[in-house]
Formats: structure tokens, sequence, C-alpha cells
């Protein structure tokens, strides 16, 4: 009896619906940019392009995810990104350490998160006022540390743009007849093991599954025994030292420190989490349609300016056009759903 | 006897600013047995109750489990020393699964074996005959099967002393009998079981013991079988049977003769049917009839609160047109809502705005009321209407819940309504109160108020309705007055048996 009820399939939860639009929306809209646009689209560089520009997006979003489905947010992100970068290229253009210089990534990283994190957790302040504050400071510090760009130089260039992966097999043929295989930056290996490891520890990890319950409901959390200060506190260390890994790959993808990198990334990222099926309010979430989500973002972006609207702001307004769309998607799904539970 | 004894708690005190919540307190509980306990608001239960699981530390008196003198510094620790509790707010997280909500939070491991949690959860349910899968999103459950999920938890957690806190004031016949059987499955397995609950038939279904606590202090610990309900409801209020009874007698309810002062033709909304209704000036009636019979609903139709379908409305002879809740307040007539937590208080306002909310809605924005004509409102009514709180600026949130029901009642009186629609204004709330409201309730049809009343006990609506109307999904199948007015003529009505 027991085996007979262990096969009864459960609904889908509202997780794994709201990924499975996204992921789906996604292929539908590929597909017929496939169609209409051809050219560029039937290349599968076109994907490796979209996720070697990227691959720090993916990142962060993941870290945003994961503060999200907790029940936070965190807008520093972006302003953090952008601090790493600087720092990072400085450091190398003096010690020429490249070890040392990710180190220090993952070190500015943490200390924001660390910090962030204990403010919100432990002095019980508004994550969206911290994060604010951390965002301006980011922002200040990028700033100190340099107005003018930063550059690594040349032939460290030459060797970071040398470590890609080509997988000859999804190149295409030229018109000369040679090869061209398809290009991935090292980056988007990165963000690709930081999807696998996020998707474990939220899936299968005590730590995820308590971030799941302190954004489903704080008082129940608390009154099961889970420890809701250190489960929130730990929410953000993660984002931050995200951010950290993420400035890094986005100065491996650049090679060049500016004062406006990563410039309004936080936002990218939390509409990355939210088309992905993240709800605001927290509990509900997967990083798998994070990445997802992050991708259609993009692709959109790459409709739009291989349909000519070369214009920054059509990239803005699709972006707006895509959030709304999606959240009143999000509303009418789960709306209708609650409305068949009673 | 003694060796039985499972939980003794002895000479308990504990003082709130102004309060002496418990004076000298003593509990005992045994192995194998449900243990009513019982009081009004205010009398100390749920102070005894946090005293025992943590949530307020005690500063007098001993608690023993098991003999061992044990003290208690939070929930957790409570839970770790064998006390569980289980609140009439389901405190598990709905959008994990049952198997989850049952061990998150237990274990130390950085890892889960979700298939491996499944199984035990299902074994665990299975044991208890809980119709639930570990597999399931615990949101999609009853609210029935949820507390459940969270005793299953509390049992697999080896918990000897389980609290019900309030457990069955949101759960249906069924899921009552449900809770009933699976209450009396662990007491063979010999938990001692506290159970909290304001509805005293269901003292008398499943206890075994009831101990009576007012103003603090213990009035005394009976055997159930040998305590009769109104003894009990005596002890808990304090008063004399005959002024209780008398209550029952005194109502020579004369059908106001006056005008018509309400009167709706095909009425309907979103939620509710076509219908008819009157009432007249002074009249007090009331929808009776199952949950989910549409007595709410229709209501809710003749304040404006659902959108309204059609229908003509007319008041005092004229025709007019109620769309929405203020229409509704400038025509005179005010609701107190069925979920007092979503539809009525605002917890973290103070008593006094509260209270002045209503009329300051029906002045309009351009003509504030004044801070003290504000405050000589808010005295006045936390007065007549005998409202315990610390002080009219307290927080709504903090008052107990009968407490919060008379504030939302002085809200509407307030405004001086000509007809006033009570939508379960005593459920939840204390044997004390509610004879108060019912009082109320009468006093104001005296003075020429029109009110409509609905009550899941059919007593308390025949003790105060002149005339009932009678619903069964959602079409009024009768109307009853005058000499038909008993609770077996009712009952016939709601079951459909020819009158």
């Amino acid at each position: 009896m027991s085996k007979a009820k262990l096969k009864v399939r459960e609904p889908l939860t509202d997780t794994q619906l709201l990924m499975t639009i996204t992921i789906c929306i996604f292929i539908v809209m590929y597909g017929l940019a496939m169609l209409i646009f051809g050219g560029g689209f039937l290349r599968t560089q076109q994907i490796f392009d979209i996720l070697n520009d990227n691959a720090s997006l993916i990142i962060v979003s993941c870290g945003l995810t994961i503060v999200m489905i907790g029940g936070g947010i965190d807008i520093s992100v972006g302003a953090v990104t952008s601090l790493v970068v600087m720092s990072c290229v400085m450091f190398y253009n003096r010690t020429g350490n490249m070890v040392l210089a990710a180190l220090l990534a993952i070190g500015i990283g943490l200390a924001f998160g660390l910090i962030q994190g204990a403010l919100i957790s432990f002095l019980d302040i508004q994550p969206f006022i911290v994060t604010l504050a951390g965002m301006f400071f980011a922002r200040g510090m990028t700033t100190i540390l340099s107005v003018n760009p930063q550059k690594l130089p040349t032939e460290t260039m030459d060797k970071l743009a040398g470590i890609k992966i080509e997988i000859p097999w999804l190149g295409y043929v030229a018109n000369n007849g040679n090869v061209i295989p398809a290009r991935m930056e090292i980056g988007v290996v990165v963000a690709l093991l930081v999807v696998i490891a996020v998707f474990v520890l939220l899936q299968f990890g005590s730590l995820g599954r308590n971030f799941y319950a302190i954004g489903g409901n704080q008082t129940s959390a608390l009154m099961l025994g889970i420890n809701v200060k250190k489960t929130r506190f730990m929410s953000y260390v993660i984002c931050g030292l995200l951010s950290g890994i993420s400035g890094f790959v986005f100065m491996m993808h650049t090679g060049a420190g500016n004062a406006t990198n990563a410039a309004g990334m936080e936002m990218n990222a939390i509409a990355s989490s939210i088309i992905g099926g993240t709800l605001l309010t927290g509990g509900v979430g997967n990083v798998i349609g994070t990445f997802f989500g992050t991708l259609t973002l993009k692709t959109i972006s790459k409709i739009v300016v291989t349909s000519g609207l070369n214009d920054p702001w059509w990239q803005s307004i699709t972006t707006g056009g895509m959030l709304c769309f999606f959240i009143l998607l999000q509303s009418i799904v789960l709306g209708r759903r609650a409305k068949k539970k009673k | 006897m003694q060796e039985n004894v499972l939980l003794q708690m002895r000479n308990i005190d504990k003082s709130f600013p102004g309060v002496h919540a418990l004076n000298n307190v003593d509990f005992t509980l045994r192995k194998g047995e449900i243990h009513a306990l019982m009081g009004e608001n205010g009398a100390g239960k749920s102070t005894l109750i946090k005293v025992l699981t943590g949530v307020y530390q005690m500063e007098k008196g001993e608690i023993k489990v098991e003999g061992n003198k044990i003290s208690i510094h939070s929930p957790q620790d409570a839970q770790n020393k064998g006390i569980s509790t289980v609140y009439q707010e389901i405190t598990l997280c709905p959008n994990l699964t049952v198997a989850e909500n049952m061990f998150i939070g237990r274990d130390k491991k950085s890892f889960i074996n979700s298939k491996a949690r499944i199984k035990r959860a299902n074994e665990i349910l299975n044991k208890l005959g809980i119709p639930a899968r570990g597999s399931q999103i615990l949101g999609n459950c009853s609210l029935a099967i949820q507390q459940m999920v969270a005793i299953a938890r509390a049992v697999d957690m080896n918990c000897k002393v389980l609290i019900l806190d309030e457990p069955t004031s949101s759960l249906d016949d069924k899921e009552v009998n449900m809770l009933f059987s699976l209450m009396r499955d662990l007491k063979s397995r010999g938990v001692g079981i506290i159970f909290v609950t304001h509805f005293l038939e269901q003292v008398y279904e499943v206890s075994d013991r009831i101990t009576v606590l007012r103003n603090g202090e213990l009035v005394g610990e009976y055997l159930t079988e040998e305590l009769p309900q109104v003894e009990l409801v005596s002890k808990m209020i304090g008063k004399e049977l005959e002024e209780l009874s008398s209550l029952g007698e005194s109502d020579e309810k004369q059908s106001a003769e006056g005008e018509v002062f309400y009167e709706a033709h095909g009425l309907s909304s979103s939620e509710a049917l076509p219908f008819d209704f009157s009432i007249k000036k002074g009249e007090v009636n009331g929808f009776t009839g199952l949950l989910g019979s549409g007595r709410s609903e229709s209501v809710r139709a003749i304040f404006g609160a659902d959108k309204v379908g059609g229908g003509t409305v007319k008041i005092k002879g004229k025709k007019v047109s109620i769309t929405k809740p203020v229409d509704a307040m400038r025509h005179g007539i005010g609701y107190l809502a069925e979920d007092r937590k979503r539809d009525g208080i605002i917890a973290e306002l103070s008593v006094r705005e509260n209270i002045i909310l209503a009329l300051q809605v029906m002045n309009g924005m351009f003509k504030p009321i004044s801070r003290s004509e504000a405050e000589a409102f808010a005295d006045e009514y936390i007065k007549v209407l005998n409202i315990k709180t610390a002080s009219r600026e307290t927080p709504v949130g903090s008052l107990s819940g009968g407490n919060q029901q008379k504030v939302i009642l002085a809200r509407w009186l307030l405004t001086h309504p000509d007809y006033l629609i009570l939508d379960e204004p005593t459920r939840g709330i204390d044997v004390g109160t509610k004879l108060e409201i019912q009082k109320l309730v009468l006093k104001l049809a005296e003075e020429g108020v029109s009110v409509t009343f609905i009550s899941s006990e059919i007593e308390e609506m025949l003790r105060t309705c002149s005339r009932l109307i009678v619903m069964r999904d959602r079409h009024i199948v009768g109307e009853l007055k005058g000499k038909d007015l008993n609770q077996t003529q009712v009952m016939k009505t709601i079951a459909g048996g020819e009158a």
C-alpha cells in the first residue's frame, strides 16, 4: 500500500511550474528568432556569445536568487562586481599575480556579504536600505580607486583571450571551407559550475532548504527550530561571494576596470531571477529558472539588435516589457492555481 | 496514581505591567490523558501555555516532567524536553513538502536524502492514520491535514506533552472528528494532551479532565464526567447559574412592528445568488445554515463588500444604490466582518485609532476628528463595552480575541448605525464576552437599531433573533419565527426535512 502511495505523481510545485514556463518561452522565442532572422541565430556560436557576454550576470543572478528565495533583496551586487573588477585590474598591474587577484576578488565579495548580512540579519535593518548603502559605497570606492579606466597589459589580455574552450563539432564551416569551432570562454565554465553548485545547495542542502523555509514563513521557520538569523546571514554571504566571483569573471571577459562597469547589473539580475520564476515575496524560485531567465532576457536584447533597433533605449524598453509580461503571467498562473485549490 | 503524573506545574507566578497574569497556579497532567484547559479570555490560559513552552519565563514556581525538575528557556528548548505545541495558526512552511515540514530544522546533516525523508514521513503518517503523503506540498493540504502534520512532527520528536491551542476553530465537523480520533490514538500511546478550546461540546467529547482558570487563578481541576456543562460555564465566568439562564428566558423577543428599514429584491453579488431580504426597525434577525451555505456571502452583498450583481435595494422605502461599503455606511449600515484578523482590525494601530476608523471614513478626509474628541470616544466605549486593555493607546494586536472583537464593535457603534450586520461576532471568544455581546445586541434593538446576526451556534441565534433565515447550498430555504424558533425546527430546515 505504501508503495502504491509513493508512486502518486505530485502536481508541479509553484517553483517548478514557473521555471517550466520560462524554459518553454525561451525555446519558443529562440526558435522563432531562428526562423525569422536566420543568420547568426542558426549558429550555435550565437548562444555561446550570449553566454560569453553574460557569464558574470548569470553568477550574480544566482546569488540574488538565493537572497530572494530567503525573502530578501540585494541591490549592491552590480556595484560590488564593478569594485572587484577595478581592484583586481589595479592589483594585477602592481603585482602581476593573477591567483592573488582572484583571492582578492573573493575577499572583497565576502566582505560585502558578511557586513551586509550581519547588519540585515543580526541588527534587523531593512535589506533594501543596507544594500542600497552598500551599492553607493562600492560605487564610490571604485571611483576613488581610479576615475580613469584601468587596463590589463596587452600580453595578459592575449593570454586570457587564449584560454577558451573550442568545440569543433558545434562550430560551422566558413565560406573558405575552414571549420570555425564554437568558442566558449572560461568564465562560462565558472558560471555553469556556479549554477550547478547553487542548484545542488538549494535542492539537497539543509541550508538551501532552510532558505526556502525562512522565505516561505519566517515565524514558522523559527518555530520549526531553524536558526532564522544565521540562515538569512548565510544567504547574503553567499550572494556577496558570488558577486566577487562575478567581478573576476567580468575582468577576464573585458580586461579593463571602469567606474561605470556593470552599471545596472543588479537590476538585470533581479529581472533574470523574476523571469526565471523567483518570487520577490520569497520561498519560491530555482536557479535553473534563473539561468534561463538570463538567457531569455539577453536573447531578447539580441533579437532587438538584430532587427535593427540599435539604440540602447530599445533594449531597456524590451527588458521592461519582458518583465511586465512575466510578472503578469506569473500572477495569472499562480492566481488561477490558488483559486483551484479553494 | 502518583507515578502516572507526567507533568506537574506548581505555584506558577507571572506578572506583566499592570496585570497579575498567573497567581500561584497549579496544573497536573497525567500520562495518556486529554486535559482541557478552560477559562475566559484573560484567565491566564495562554500565559500558562507560554510559560510551559518557554515563550515567557515564570517568576515563581516549578515545572517537573516525570518527576524531574526542569527549566525551559525557549520553544526549541521545550521541544527538546518533550513538550510540543500545535498552534491555531499553523506554524509550518506552506511552500515546502509535508516530509520537509516534519524534519526540517531537526537533524544537523548538511545534505538531505529527500527520498528517505519522504519514506520515513509516509511511515509515520500511515501509522497515525493521517491521510497525507510526504511528497505533497503542504500548502495544497487542507488546514486540518496541516495541523495533523504538525502533530505528526511533534510525535516523531518523541513529545510526551502535546499542547493543542485552539486546534479546531477553523475546521469543519468532519475534520474535527479526524483530529479527535488522532488525539485518542495518541492518548492510547501514553502522550499527555493539553487541549485548549472555546467549544464546550468538544471538551465533553474528548477530554478526561478539565482544569479551569479565572483571572489568573486556579478555580479547580475536575473529572469531565463529574462536571455538568452548565456548572463548567459558571465556574469559568464566575457568575451564578440563575443569571446565566435568565438571559435565555428574559428576552421575550417581540417581533418589531415598526416600519421596514431595509429591503432588497433579487440582490446578488459575485459571491451570492439573487435573494430577497428585509428587516424592520429594531428587529434582530439572523442568517443560519452550515458553513458554505452562503450566509456570509449574502450579508456581504447587503453591505456591498463584494462586486454587486443586480437587484433593487430600498432603505426606508426609498430606492438606493449600494455598490461599495462606503455607500452602505453612508446609509447607516455597519458590518462586522467574519474574519476579524483579515477584514477587521488593524493590529499595529492603537485601540483609539481602530475605534474612530469607521467614523473618520464617514466624515471624509477633510473633516478630521480632533485628538481630544477621539480620546473621549475611545474612553467612553472602552468603558461601555468593558474592553480590557492597558490603555487606549495599546496596539489592538496585543489584545485578546474577545477584546479585539469589542474594539471593532465599538468602531461601528460610534457611527450610530441604523442597521448593524454582525457576522460571527462571537467566534473564538470566551463565554462571558459572548453573553455580553448577546446582551448588547438585544439592547441595541430596544433602542431601535436593526441587527442581522450570524453565528455558527444555533443556540446563540435562537437566544437573540426574532426571525431566522435558513440557507442551504446558497439558497434561502426557509424563514422561521414565533413558535417555530427552536433547535429541532432549525435543524430540520437546514437538513431539508419537511417542516
